[in-house]
């Protein structure tokens, strides 16, 4: 069973005025079938985590260890950790003009997977995918991202997270920018992944609305760079209530 | 409108949109444009048009020193039937109607060449297969001339195939008739030693399309001048560039619009890539609308991207309108490195960077490919873009 493991973690990132530390000792252990969700205020490094663990190059790691399975990520390059099964479905995913939803899945899967997948096996598993996103097909023509609204990159890459179908899925505001009908969308196919129980997720918000669809088993509340309480599903809604006051005050974000 | 970000060291980009002010395009030239070598003086390399050129690599195309001698260029014309191709003097009326040349190398090709080569396409004829033109050189030095005419309501596709070794410098002329439609396919695949310049005049007629696409893949130093003018209301040009600057390469596109007539369109779209040390590609997009020119509609593009150190681009896109009553005006330029968040997302799905890059030129190039709208070309383009990569990751 796929278990990773965040110990201590300390990352900085290069600012005007020399290296600013934003991750300030995290501590979390996700296993598969598991659902966390991380929740915070802005500028708490939620989403600073999330890029940390995929291994954006703008983030340094200056402490602390992340394994999966023991084995090192922290070691492993960008696509080695995605190969390995770490999975972050981005809040402001990326575009890449002129390649193409179907083949840039295609180029995806067979990275992952090791093999290029039979081509009409392939082709019928993406189409499947598509509807159950609500997607229409002539989404797979377009170039990946590009002109896409809110609601449609966040399908795309839930898209990806049913295709790919890693051992950690760490999703980074998902819900941001979506209106109700998209959320449950999006909510469900995040569901029938965690529903496989193959899948250990990571879910990072800001809001509490998400979690009516996705239930965690874990909410766990980030402020100033670190987990400031852990704790079950009824965390969720003391924020709800309560928001996050209790956790910025007296903290400080530079 | 001017655009420029993602500026990589050692690239410039700059651009600029003067109204109504001193005429920056003729200030570009140090000559005025004429058939008459004697009439430029031998360039120094410090004049606006020489700046970015390395003139030692001109092999005396630009002095006078280059005689036309060595193994013969090849040149071979296959067209459909109803296509004349005739060898003519230059004192025959069609030879040089398209325009004057602009610099020295361009009048010495214009002075020197022997016989001019004319493909006519007669008024009415639509062609279903390409002409082709085929120039290959076995390392001699040679002037040449071609024009290229379409009469009223002709339709042709031609597409010119540069390869081999040469010291060529060869002006190529397009007469549209009225409402004529004609493609240009120019592929510039020479060997890594090969020197070129030409200068590509169209002359485009009331209500006619001229679209070209220039394609420089190779060659030692390879400078060319596409050039607009109309000859009636109505025209449209679209001018599509695609280069692949590999190392130690100059590839220079010099390109200029003269809007001097109402309700004419002119759209430009060039994109490069780079890599390796020395790679050097320059880019000069001049758009000049006249007072006249009102009604037009004008956009221009270069995109560049950086795939290594060491590489230069220089990409200078110039607009001068002298008439505010026209439909639309525009420039874009911009230079960027292959994208890290675009490297970061695609890594971010398994795939390793080296594959990533090729997917990311690959796409980059397929935008502007899509557009072209001719299937064997565009198949054609991408195979050869294909085997570029293919060749710079070995």
């Amino acid at each position: 069973m796929a278990t990773l493991e965040i110990h201590d973690l300390h990352v900085s990132v290069e600012a005007e005025n020399g290296q600013r530390e934003i991750l300030k000792g995290v501590d979390l252990t996700v296993k598969q079938g598991e659902t966390h969700a991380i929740m915070g205020p802005n500028g708490s490094g939620k989403s600073t985590l999330a890029y940390s663990l995929a291994g954006h190059p703008k983030y340094t790691i200056t402490g602390g260890t992340v394994t999966l399975d023991g084995e090192d990520v922290l070691e492993m390059s960008v696509d080695e950790r995605a190969r390995a099964g770490v999975f972050l479905a981005m809040q402001y995913p990326v575009e890449v003009p002129g390649v193409s939803v179907s083949n840039f899945l295609r180029t995806s899967a067979t990275a992952i997977r090791g093999e290029a997948p039979k081509l009409r096996l392939w082709v019928k598993e993406v189409k499947e995918a598509m509807e159950r996103l609500h997607m229409d097909p002539s989404f797979a023509e377009r170039n990946v991202n590009e002109g896409f609204s809110g609601g449609e990159k966040k399908r795309h890459e839930i898209l990806q997270l049913e295709l790919l179908k890693p051992a950690i899925a760490i999703l980074d505001e998902t819900d941001s920018g979506l209106d109700v009908d998209a959320l449950r969308i999006v909510s469900e196919g995040v569901n029938r992944v965690r529903e496989t129980g193959q899948v250990g997720t990571l879910l990072i918000t800001h809001y509490t609305r998400i979690l009516r669809y996705i239930k965690p088993d874990h909410v766990h509340v980030f402020a100033n760079g670190r987990i400031a309480e852990s704790g079950g599903p009824e965390l969720a809604d003391k924020l709800e209530a309560e928001g996050y006051e209790a956790y910025v005050k007296g903290g400080t974000t530079a | 409108m001017a655009e420029a970000q993602n500026i990589p060291a050692g690239s410039t980009t700059t651009g600029s949109i003067a109204v109504a002010a001193e005429s920056t395009v003729a200030t570009r030239m140090s000559a005025p444009p004429s058939y008459d070598v004697a009439d430029f003086p031998v360039p120094h390399g410090r004049e606006e048009e020489w700046r970015f050129t390395p003139l030692a690599r001109l092999r005396g195309l630009h002095d006078g020193s280059a005689a036309a001698g060595g193994p013969d260029l090849k040149v071979d014309i296959s067209a459909p039937e109803g296509v004349t191709h005739e060898l003519v003097d230059r004192t025959d009326p069609r030879v040089g109607k398209a325009g004057k040349p602009v610099d020295r190398v361009a009048a010495q090709a214009y002075s020197s060449f022997e016989k001019a080569s004319v493909v006519t396409v007669p008024k009415e004829t639509v062609l279903t297969e390409p002409i082709r033109i085929t120039v290959h050189g076995e390392g001699g030095t040679a002037y040449g001339h071609q024009v290229v005419e379409l009469g009223a309501f002709a339709e042709a596709v031609v597409v010119i195939d540069h390869t081999g070794d040469a010291v060529l410098a060869a002006n190529v002329d397009f007469l549209l008739g009225d409402g004529a439609k004609l493609t240009v396919v120019s592929v510039q695949d020479w060997d890594d030693t090969a020197v070129h310049c030409g200068q590509h005049n169209a002359l485009v007629g009331r209500d006619a399309t001229f679209k070209s696409v220039v394609v420089t893949f190779g060659g030692d130093l390879v400078r060319l001048h596409p050039r607009i003018d109309y000859a009636g209301p109505g025209g449209e040009a679209e001018l599509y560039g695609l280069y692949f600057t590999e190392q130690g390469q100059h590839q220079e596109h010099r390109l200029f619009v003269n809007h001097d007539t109402p309700n004419c369109r002119s759209h430009v779209t060039y994109k490069g890539a780079l890599q390796g040390q020395d790679a050097h590609a320059v880019w000069i997009g001049d758009v000049l609308i006249q007072a006249a020119a009102t009604g037009t509609d004008t956009y221009e593009l270069n995109r560049n991207l950086v795939l290594t150190d060491g590489a230069r681009v220089d990409s200078v896109p110039n607009l001068e309108i002298e008439t505010g009553e026209i439909v639309g005006a525009g420039h874009a330029s911009a230079t960027g490195r292959f994208d890290d968040e675009q490297l970061f997302y695609l890594m971010a799905r398994g795939v390793p960077a080296d594959e990533a890059r090729r997917l990311v030129v690959r796409g980059f190039f397929a935008e502007l490919v899509q557009q072209i709208g001719l299937p064997d070309v565009e198949e054609r383009l991408m195979s050869k873009i294909e085997s570029e990569l293919e060749a710079s990751a070995a």
